[in-house]
């Protein structure tokens, strides 16, 4: 039994459902990210876990006690707003201070708790500042202590990052894991970004229409995509429509006029099939004896690689190379292509279908 | 930005001549050291002031006007602020109809307000009662009031709320922490101007006060309407000021285009 | 309004509870004390006895065939109709113009424009009355030309002059927020095609200020059909307007339901331009989006 576990949990506006039968179970001390594109139903899961939207179906419990009905003032969680949802009339301290006086705690230990936090995040120095005053980045870690000050069993972070130039994005990022590490929390953030997913989750849950589509570890996730829709979505990758023969020897794709030769993982329904294989596993080879070769129809240099693609006949693959020095070859020259047979995924081309519906 | 022609300049002057004309010469007037109504030429005086402050009509006048602003300001503001919370948070049958109902007294002409009210005065007796004139100025600037509410509402940001509710604050403490403050300027801007449409009022007052009750601008219409001398400029003149010190506030807390334009 | 949707409960007695007084207030001192004077204008009056607890349609004949009364709405209607079409021809160029003015100057000219506003209209009235007087600034300055001077207050003149002055910033708001919404480069892209500057106004820019250019009108006038102070002061004894008529009735008069005809003859004036108004812009409004 998790820490925090959600079971069947639904949200219906209407006829419309915002998020449909939700099912994890999330153990103490975890950092998970719930994944997807916008509008598939993140804000309203983390709401609900907050107790901010009612779930219309389904059970939330939080260290064996249910709270599914039990007001946001009462779960004690720890909530970060996309917006950050700072208090605009009050000072950095008592932004930080405010949850602690809503827990009736005296002056002296409300200053030693506000204290020690904002030293946490970094901003003893700024703790007499309106929010007004200060950019992006401390607004956000502003939002992150008051957020932390009341020792919440679960913190709950919406899209914290998104408001953040890049170059802060990716600093935030690892300070956010740091934090979270020091404290022990279990956390859970929103995001739509699929690297700020990967790089610092324990798990990540990809969601698409209001339904989970994979919990997986962020490795797993990138190498064993379950659709085309994750494939694409976390990471690039590039589709092949293939054909499935069963032989003797396992099983055999054939994409275009070349047979592909595919270790038996399964049993492959004869038909469409759907062949994944990432930018980064394809080699350039000399084209004799590529798996497939083609004139390359265009190329950028990307600073630590270069992204490339190719024209053959099973459709524009895209490959990335690492600048490892020599330039890879020019728009126009022939180039053949392969990668290793296990690097690439085998997906039911239905299930494509399936999701887009 | 393009630049507006010469022609187009000229136009704008005379427009602006024509706005400032008649306060301009009512603050000049007011200066004369003369009996009658003509600008100071020959030297400025203030004996048309001094003879405000010994008018116990204009000056009992005044502070009626003040004392009723204040009340009727005060109340209306805090009618107005649930109203609006009412109206922008919740969803509920007859909101629309219910937002009509508050705003309808900007589309009545306060003429026909006042003849209702003298006619409901006088059904129940309440003619010459200072209270019951309080209740009819809070009815006509109510809207003025509800309108800068509802639109500092509608711009405020929802989750500071959500995040004191996560942070353990009930409904109420939400509402005095965190609502009320962030809808503080717009508050202040509502009563403002409630204030001053309070304090300008004439039409509809003419009909409800007694004399015991009549207000600055009744007895300056009063006054106006049976003799012309310059005291009437002088009182004018104080009221222009007064004004001006009111539109400088309101300037310089929310911007005053942002106010009388603005979305309300 | 996304608030009403992420409340942790739905509570449906709340907002009913937070607008019950505001409301309670409204029904027993707007529609109530209106509905009083609506029965009042259906009761006898005479001149001994003061009114009478008898019911007749008398006040509403009087008022719409007395010659007297017609004229005072015919003066009504007129005048405030030509206070509205000098106030458009005046308002909005003035509105085009602030749009088109540079940083500081907008704001303080707007300032300029629409502060009057909150200056009491008594004020503002004897400041026109001591300008249009026998012996008022006007008439000196036209004796200095060695002009002779004019009659001026308590003419129907003086009346529009003043009205004009109160109701320019009822213009100047609405056609000036319309004006707003229009993307200033649309207007330089019209030019850019080769429209000339008249056909660039023509066709981008008063189209835009249409809906404001209506709603200023209305605004205006509702106002200067009911207003009191300008005729009451400018207009003098005979000059008489629907609102100072009704004040004679009430209080000089006494003959309180033939001032509650009146005044419920102006209401119902005033609602129907509203609705008609409410449906003008409901129609344009569908035309923009069909
Ligand atoms: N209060 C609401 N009323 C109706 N629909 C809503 C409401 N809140 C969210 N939705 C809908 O639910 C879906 C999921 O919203 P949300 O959880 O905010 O998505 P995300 O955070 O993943 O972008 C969206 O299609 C949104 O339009
Ligand atoms: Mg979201």
């Amino acid at each position: 039994m998790g820490f925090l576990q959600l079971e069947q949990v639904s949200k219906l506006y209407g006829e419309f459902a915002a998020v449909r039968d939700f099912d994890l179970e999330i153990e103490r001390g975890e950092f998970i990210s719930l994944l997807g594109p916008s509008g598939c139903g993140k804000t309203t899961t983390l709401q609900m876990i907050a107790g901010l939207v009612t779930p219309t179906n389904g059970r939330i419990t939080l260290d064996g006690r249910d709270i599914t009905r039990e007001k946001p003032a009462r779960r004690g969680l720890g909530v970060v707003f996309q917006s950050y949802a700072l208090f605009p009339h009050m000072t950095v301290a008592q932004n930080v201070a405010f949850g602690l006086e809503m827990r009736k705690v005296a002056k002296a230990e409300r200053d030693r708790q506000v204290a020690e936090i904002l030293s946490l995040v970094k901003l003893t120095s700024l703790a007499d500042r309106y929010p007004r005053e200060m950019s992006g980045g401390q607004r956000q870690r502003v939002a992150i202590a008051r957020a932390l000050v009341i020792k919440p069993p679960v913190l709950l972070l919406d899209e914290p990052l998104s408001n953040l130039d890049a170059k802060l994005r990716e600093e935030m990022q690892f300070e956010l894991r740091r934090i979270q590490r020091v404290v022990g929390i279990t956390t859970i953030m929103v995001t739509h970004d699929q690297a700020e997913a990967l790089s610092i989750s324990d798990r990540v849950v990809v969601m698409e229409g209001g339904k989970i589509t994979q919990v997986d570890h962020p490795y797993s996730l990138y190498e064993h995509p379950k659709n085309n829709f994750i494939s694409s979505f976390v990471g690039k990758s590039n589709f092949l429509a293939a054909r499935a023969m069963n032989e003797a020897t396992g099983v055999s794709l054939r994409v275009d006029n070349t047979d592909l030769k595919i270790p038996a993982t399964g049993s492959y329904p004869g038909g469409e099939l759907c062949l994944s294989v990432r930018p980064e596993k394809i080699r350039l080879t000399d084209p004799a004896g590529a798996m497939l070769h083609g004139p390359v129809s265009s190329r950028y240099f990307l600073g630590n690689h270069w992204l490339l693609s190719v024209s053959t006949p099973a459709g524009e693959i895209s490959v990335a190379v690492a600048n490892l020095g020599a330039p890879p070859p020019s728009e126009g020259d022939i180039t053949g292509l392969t990668w290793n047979i296990e690097e690439c995924r085998v997906l039911a081309a239905e299930q494509e279908s399936a999701l887009q519906s | 930005m393009q630049k507006n022609g010469p022609f187009a300049l000229a136009f704008h002057t005379l427009i602006v001549l024509f706005v400032l004309a008649p306060l301009i010469v009512v603050c000049l007037v007011a200066f004369t050291p003369q009996n009658t109504l003509s600008l100071p030429w020959d030297g400025l005086s203030l004996r048309w002031f001094a003879a405000v402050f010994h008018h116990p009509d204009f000056v009992a006048s005044f502070w009626n006007s003040a004392r009723l602003a204040l009340f009727s300001a005060t109340i209306s503001t805090m009618l107005a602020v649930p109203s609006a919370l009412a109206i922008t948070r919740y969803s509920f049958r007859g909101r629309d109809a219910l937002n009509a109902l508050f705003l309808s007294p900007l589309i009545i002409p306060h003429l026909v307000i006042g003849v209702a009210f003298l006619r409901l005065f006088s059904f129940i007796g309440a003619t010459g009662s200072f209270g019951w004139l309080v209740a009819a100025h809070v009815m006509v600037i109510m809207p003025y009031a509800l309108r800068l509410i509802l639109a500092a509402l509608n711009g405020m940001d929802l989750s500071a709320e959500m995040a004191a509710r996560t942070l353990g604050a009930g409904e109420w403490t939400v509402f005095r922490r965190i609502t009320f403050p962030m809808l503080l300027p717009g508050i202040s801007g509502g009563w403002l101007l409630a204030f001053i449409n309070s304090f300008d009022e004439l039409t509809m007052s003419i009909f409800v006060t007694a004399p015991s009750t009549v207000t600055l601008p009744v007895r300056m219409y009063m006054y106006a309407s049976e003799s012309i001398d310059p005291m009437m400029a002088a009182v004018s003149t104080l009221m222009i000021a007064l004004t001006g010190v009111t539109m400088i506030i309101l300037d310089r807390l929310f911007g005053l285009d942002q106010l009388l334009v603005g979305k309300g | 309004m996304t608030g009403a949707a992420t409340r942790t409960q739905p509570r449906p007695l709340a907002p009913f509870l937070l607008a019950a007084p505001a409301t309670l207030l409204f029904v027993g001192l707007i529609l109530l004390p209106l509905a009083l004077t609506a029965v009042l204008s259906f009761n006898v009056y005479d001149y001994s006895s003061g009114v009478r607890n008898q019911y007749t349609t008398a006040n509403y004949l009087t008022v719409l065939q007395d010659p007297y009364y017609l004229a005072i709405f015919w003066r009504t209607l007129r005048l405030a109709l030509l206070t509205t079409v000098i106030a458009v021809l005046l308002g909005t160029p003035e509105a085009y113009i602030l749009t088109r003015m540079g940083k500081p100057w907008r704001s303080i000219f707007l300032l300029v424009i629409i502060g009057p506003l909150l200056v009491s209209v008594v004020v503002r009235t004897f400041g026109w009355s001591m300008l249009l007087g026998r012996d008022g600034l006007v008439n000196h300055a036209l004796a200095v030309l060695g002009l002779e001077p004019v009659q001026l207050l308590y003419t129907e003149t003086a009346i529009v002059i003043a009205l004009v002055h109160i109701m320019l910033p009822f213009m100047v708001i609405p056609v000036w927020t319309a004006l707003q919404k229009l993307d200033p480069t649309v207007e330089a892209a019209a030019l850019s095609l080769g429209a000339s500057r008249f056909t660039a106004l023509r066709r981008v820019v008063f189209p835009q200020a249409t809906l404001g250019i209506l709603s200023g009108s209305l605004i205006v006038f509702g106002l200067s059909a009911s207003a009191f102070a300008i005729p009451g002061l400018l207009g003098g004894r005979r000059l008489k307007m629907a609102a100072t008529v009704v004040y004679d009735e009430y209080l000089i008069e006494l003959n309180w339901p033939l001032g509650a005809a009146i005044a419920i003859i102006v209401l119902l004036a005033n609602l129907a331009i509203m609705l008609a108004y409410n449906r003008m812009v409901e129609r344009q409004a569908k035309r923009r989006l069909g």
